[in-house]
């Protein structure tokens, strides 16, 4: 079992739910950018929804499957192609041995996420198979994937092994085979053409201006250039705080919209640092870290203000949403 | 009659929310012993008596922050998270503040080999301070230094007990890589490269000693509440613990 890689694509790294418990230590969370694309390609094949799958960014890579395989794909459409035929999302696709998917134009959104039944046999670190680019563990060799490399696929779940079996068996002879089902609409979002990103006021909230508060909920702000994995420059209108009290470093999360001296805040995103000395104007809250992760440069979003047991709400009924699916999986099979 | 030990009164400590799944134990507004050793002993009774949910936690210069699960903290959807986990924390407060204990750890030593290729800037802080390069050393590696906290990047320390008269501002332009080991001056702040990453302190020396390994059971050489101490090494001496480093 196992994948290799023609080409690389921009970034295509390898990420889990992210590397919890050394955060005191300085050490990044790392992980998927949009969480929840991943878990839900993880339920498609029957994996714990924590395993690790890959991240693929803008422009996708080749990847050749090695032996059959039980996969799914996620989060944006890049135009996924398995053989040259379009292969949809949002479903669990057996692919025989031999098979290529490749990727073609980005369509909507910016990462897409390609979980593999069993996940992949990559020795941990430190808990978790995240890729940690800067300091060059986890992973892969602790890098972005390049041609040639070879990723050993570990063993399916019984319930994986279930599904697999059940699309191999249609006797269409062909090299990789759909199935018809998929998840509810609220788990396979389209990114939405005029984003809205909601958030509860951050803990420096009160030190801004009455105006620089007002424009943060209601002016746009566009995705800058500088946008990776560690976090978004936004720009909009300035920002003021209106105190020059030295701010003492403190945890930063994901999320966590930061407003350096500049006056043009930052979204912090999965390869955040563990802690930070700009004050926190806002948090993100954290169902809307996909719409967030799907952003693209250029593109211009709003920001609404929520209370935090809106969204805290909000986030109980995506956990229960992502229960209903698991069971909904589990029940197909029985 | 007897009567229960009466426990010391807690500390005033501010709970606030950042964000959906995290909470902010804020224990003074400015660095102070007092303030450290309540996080400290926060953050020991935290990692002994774990609750349901808890997912970690970052201390900082006067904050504990608390990143919790917000889904086993509602107990299937019985609790208002924050609600929980702020009950949960408030409860453990007085018994932490009780079970503290003044630190116990013996200072780490940190061989540094000062100037040359390995501080560039020694001069340069030399001749902002006044002092000769030997008295910059002299008074760099003279207090035992306080980790207050782990942050920026694996294992970094963020030190407290600098001599003032060191204090020397960043340089303009940040170098574009900086050696893992380099230590250097920032203002009133002095601390070591755990990473080679870009920049701008003023480096003054470097040392040959690992801060930061993902292969360790803990993988950062330093933890908050500990003490360190720079010890002044030769050229030769560097090369020989920078072989014995794995």
């Amino acid at each position: 079992m196992s994948l290799s890689i023609r080409r690389p694509g921009l970034l295509t790294t390898v990420q889990d739910l992210g590397r919890h418990g050394y955060q005191k230590d300085g050490i990044l969370v790392s992980g998927a950018m949009d969480a929840t694309a991943l878990r839900v390609a993880n339920l498609l094949v029957g994996n714990e929804e924590h395993a690790a799958g890959l991240e693929i960014s803008l422009m996708g890579p080749g990847v050749r499957f090695e032996t059959d395989h039980l996969i799914a794909l996620t989060g944006a459409n890049l135009s996924p192609t398995l053989n040259g035929q379009p292969v949809g999302l949002h479903r669990p696709v057996w692919v025989s041995a031999g098979t290529e998917l490749a990727f073609g134009a980005p369509v909507a959104g910016s990462r897409a996420y390609l979980a593999v039944a069993g996940g992949f046999a990559l020795a941990p670190v430190l808990g978790s198979q995240a890729t940690y680019l800067r300091a060059g563990f986890g992973g892969l060799h602790g890098r972005a994937l390049q041609a040639r490399d070879l990723i050993p696929g570990a063993a399916p779940t019984a319930l994986g092994r279930k599904l697999m079996q059940l699309l191999a068996s249609n006797e269409s002879g062909t090299a990789w085979q759909s199935a018809r089902w998929m998840p509810e609409p609220a788990l396979r979002p389209s990114p939405p053409a005029s984003p809205v990103i909601r958030a509860i006021r951050g803990p420096e909230y009160g030190q801004f201006s009455t105006q620089s508060q007002l424009d943060f909920w209601q002016q746009p702000f566009s995705v800058t250039t500088e946008a990776d994995r560690m976090g978004y420059r936004l720009q909009g209108p300035d920002l003021i705080r209106q105190t020059t009290a030295e701010m003492l470093s403190t945890a930063v999360t994901f999320g966590t919209v930061q407003v350096p001296a500049s006056g043009q805040p930052i979204a912090l995103m999965a390869d955040h640092q563990t802690t930070g000395g700009y004050p926190r104007l806002a948090q993100v809250i954290t169902v809307d870290f996909s719409t967030l992760a799907q952003l693209r440069p250029g593109q211009s979003i709003q920001f609404k203000e929520v209370s935090l047991a809106e969204a805290q709400a909000l986030y109980l009924a995506q956990e229960r949403r992502l229960r209903a699916l698991k069971r909904a999986i589990e029940f197909k099979m029985l | 009659m007897s009567t229960a030990p009466k426990l010391p009164p807690a500390p005033v400590v501010r709970l606030f929310p950042l964000g959906d799944a995290a909470i902010v134990l804020e224990f003074g507004d400015a660095i102070s012993p007092a303030t450290h050793r309540a996080i400290q002993a926060f953050s020991a009774y935290l990692a002994q008596h774990p609750f349901t949910g808890l997912r970690e936690y970052v201390p900082a210069f006067t904050t504990l922050t608390v990143y919790y699960d917000p889904w086993l903290l509602s107990e299937d959807g019985r609790y208002q998270p924050y609600e929980k986990v702020e009950e949960i924390l408030r409860q453990m407060l007085p018994k932490a503040a009780a079970t503290a204990q003044a630190a116990t750890y013996p200072a780490v030593e940190i061989p540094v080999c000062y100037g040359g290729v390995f501080g560039l800037d020694l001069a340069l802080v030399a001749a902002h301070t006044g002092l000769s390069p030997a008295e910059v050393i002299a008074r760099h590696s003279a207090p035992e230094y306080l980790v207050h906290m782990i942050g920026f990047a694996p294992g970094f320390p963020y030190l407290g007990g600098m001599d003032e008269r060191l204090s020397t501002p960043r340089k303009a332009q940040p170098r574009p890589l900086v050696p893992a080991g380099a230590v250097g001056i920032a203002g009133p702040q002095t601390g070591i490269y755990s990473l080679p990453t870009p920049g701008g302190w003023q480096l003054i020396g470097r040392t040959p000693i690992r801060l930061f390994d993902p292969e360790w059971a803990q993988p950062s050489l330093l933890q908050a509440g500990q003490h360190l101490r720079f010890v002044p090494i030769e050229e030769t001496e560097f090369h020989r613990l920078q072989q014995h480093e794995p």
